[in-house]
């Protein structure tokens, strides 16, 4: 079996563990809980014994396996170890986290090389995968944030981060209300809304798609976002400003996806519906808004990613003392960098639930498609 | 002559409508603050004479179009290009961290997509959050990178040029991996048939084949980078710049200085975007492509 073969990311792991062992200890002298020696030869065993134990299994599933839980005992037991000791690790510290990154990297190496049947199994890995990727990052980020003592305003550690979260869940509500319930799902509705009437509009005139088509394409270039000073000027500090900003961002997406997506069926297609004698409105709900779906849906998963980028800058322009983007602008200005990555967190979990609707409508609405049906076109 | 009556006449009929649209816009919008002032005044001035009051205000709710062409004018091309109100040394300082921000986040993205392509693990696990990362409002970082920066005592241009970067590596590393994939199995066997080794057929026939997707995606990390340079220039009230003049605009009142300032970051974005496409145009010619 050629995934239990000797590997270089293993070996590099040994090596580093044997070098580790020459320049001990893990912390320096003067930490006031040091990492006893018991601790410290788990670590180096947990690494060595799995990396060995990874060559001589002979299926490729249980070597990875064995890497999978060497590598994230190590690496807790070494997060665990560096509790009290912040800015205290020395090198052969950062070596053992080395090699467990590697022995991980090895493991992710297996996993994405293994070729299972069953359908669950394939869906399993695909989420295991990037999940694995995505934990060491946290690891890494918090073993040397911590072990190497970083300033905290520099670059907090992730669970800094997670313990402003969980004591600060009211504020961050609040901001959350503010800004996306109110600012962004208004804008969002009415930006899209209103491009996709005017593509409509523009299909039904040509000379108007002729003409809007060339500026919507040059608009979407342009960096729209410069607009926030005005709207607040105009429509307030409250959100209405920033739903104003979220039109203009989501409206030329949208007028200029749909108007490439209702141009997308077919020629004898619509010769068809013709021979059908079926009316202008008629073609379009039964055959040209269908084909313009996914079209449409592209402008709608773009739009939610900007409708949220507008809503937040245009709040650093000023805002009622809520939001996330005045949260953003106001501490760090006070220097509480943990709160700012908190609403950041929040930020990115928002846009991805918000992404993750629109496909799911998506999924539920153009279940026909090739490319959600799994098949080819 | 088709181009002319198919393309050119409707934009222009657009672009004129849109204009008719911003006067009668500003007119209305100014209306109420002229008509108070004039209560104060003391005047009953005449309908047109009245619109034309709206239409030079100095701090007017909706600048006028020829109002803020004129500054625009002004700023650009009568001041000495070192002063401060110079709209053309406010858009070079944000033009330069731009471009630098640009070409570390190609070069960043073109790196990502040849791992991603040339290693199956690094495909499977970065690939997912390289799409993930799309849907978060990353803009939301600018104020902290420029703060933080600022407090280990990194300022100027890096911390925005890293924001462009930021912005600008994803379009460029999922179209270059989109780019490097495209050629079809039956060139690829071909290779194979040649014996050619993997760094020729990379060099061969993966990246010629990529050129026009990274092209494209130039194109559009050009202006995502921009924007990030404008939005790094917001937080610290910077003193030079698109984004600094766009903030002393709105603390100011100065609704003309910001709609200029707007206007000028259009132009650099136009220019951007038109530059990108037309060495695109011209590396493709040169590698011997056809127009399509």
């Amino acid at each position: 079996m050629m995934n239990s073969k000797p590997s270089w990311q293993v070996g590099l792991a040994l090596l580093l563990c044997a070098i580790a062992m020459t320049t001990m200890p893990l912390l320096a002298a003067e930490a006031p809980a040091p990492m006893s020696s018991g601790t410290t030869s788990l670590i180096i065993g947990l690494i060595a014994l799995s990396g060995v134990a990874s060559f001589a299994m002979f299926s490729g599933v249980a070597s990875a396996a064995v890497l999978f839980i060497g590598a994230h005992g190590a690496a807790w037991l070494l997060l665990s170890g560096i509790a009290g000791n912040e800015g205290m690790a020395r090198m052969p510290y950062f070596l053992l986290l080395a090699a467990a990154w590697l022995l991980a990297w090895r493991c992710v190496a297996i996993l994405s090389g293994l070729k299972p049947t069953s359908p669950q199994i394939r869906t399993f890995l695909r989420l295991l995968i990037p999940a694995i990727f995505g934990a060491w990052i946290l690891i890494i980020w918090e073993a040397v944030t911590r072990g190497a003592g970083i300033p905290f305003i520099l670059l907090p550690p992730p669970s800094a981060v997670a313990a402003r979260i969980a004591n600060s869940l009211p504020i961050l509500a609040a901001d959350v209300r503010q800004t996306i319930f109110k600012a962004v799902l208004f804008g969002y509705v009415v930006g899209c809304g209103a491009g996709f009437v005017v593509a409509i509009l523009a299909d039904r005139v040509g000379f108007l798609r002729r003409g809007l088509l060339p500026i919507g394409n040059m608009v979407s270039a342009l960096p729209i976002i410069g607009v926030a000073p005005i709207m607040v000027m105009w429509f307030g500090f409250d959100w209405q400003s920033k739903a104003a900003v979220v039109i203009i961002m989501t409206f030329f997406p949208m007028l200029v996806n749909t108007v490439a997506g209702l141009a997308a069926s077919g020629h004898m297609e619509r010769d068809l519906m013709r021979t059908y004698a079926s009316s202008y409105w008629q073609t379009l709900f039964k055959l040209r808004l269908p084909a313009a779906a996914p079209f449409i849906f592209n402008a709608l998963k773009i739009n939610s990613t900007l409708a949220l980028i507008g809503a937040i800058v245009a709040e650093f322009f000023g805002t009622p003392v809520v939001g996330m983007g005045f949260r953003i602008s106001t501490e760090i200005g006070r220097m509480n960098v943990d709160m700012v990555w908190a609403e950041i967190a929040v930020a990115a979990l928002a846009g991805s639930v918000f992404y993750g609707v629109v496909a799911l409508v998506e999924r539920a609405t153009t279940f026909w498609h090739p490319s959600v049906r799994g098949g080819r076109a | 002559m088709d181009r002319v009556r198919d393309k050119i006449i409707p934009v222009l009929t657009i672009l004129a409508a849109l204009v008719a649209v911003w006067y009668v816009a500003a007119v209305f919008m100014n209306a109420p603050f002229q008509r108070d002032l004039d209560r104060r005044a003391g005047e009953t001035p005449g309908t047109i004479e009245f619109i034309g009051k709206t239409l030079s205000q100095p701090k007017p709710t909706m600048p006028a179009p020829h109002q803020v062409a004129q500054n625009f004018f002004e700023n650009t091309f009568l001041r000495k290009v070192t002063s401060n109100r110079s709209l053309v040394y406010h858009s070079w300082v944000t033009l330069s961290s731009t471009l630098l921000g640009f070409a570390f986040g190609t070069a960043l993205g073109i790196l990502i997509a040849v791992g991603i392509v040339h290693v199956t693990a690094l495909d499977r696990s970065l690939m997912p959050w390289i799409i993930a990362s799309q849907t978060i409002p990353i803009l939301a970082v600018a104020p902290m990178i420029i703060v933080v920066l600022a407090a280990i005592g990194v300022t100027g241009l890096i911390p925005k040029a890293l924001i462009s970067t930021y912005l600008s590596f994803f379009p460029v590393a999922v179209g270059m991996v989109k780019g490097l994939r495209s050629p079809e199995v039956m060139h690829l066997d071909l290779m194979h048939t040649y014996n050619a080794s993997a760094s020729q057929t990379f060099w061969k026939l993966r990246v010629p084949a990529s050129v026009p997707f990274l092209f494209a995606s130039m194109k559009v990390a050009v202006a995502a980078s921009l924007v990030g340079a404008i939005v790094g220039e917001l937080p610290t009230g910077a003193v030079a710049g698109i984004g600094a003049k766009l903030l002393a605009g709105a603390y100011y009142s100065q609704t003309i200085d910001i709609w200029a300032a707007l206007v000028a970051g259009s132009v650099v974005a136009a220019m951007l975007v038109v530059l990108v496409g037309l060495v695109g145009k011209l590396v493709e010619r040169s590698m011997g492509g056809r127009p399509a």
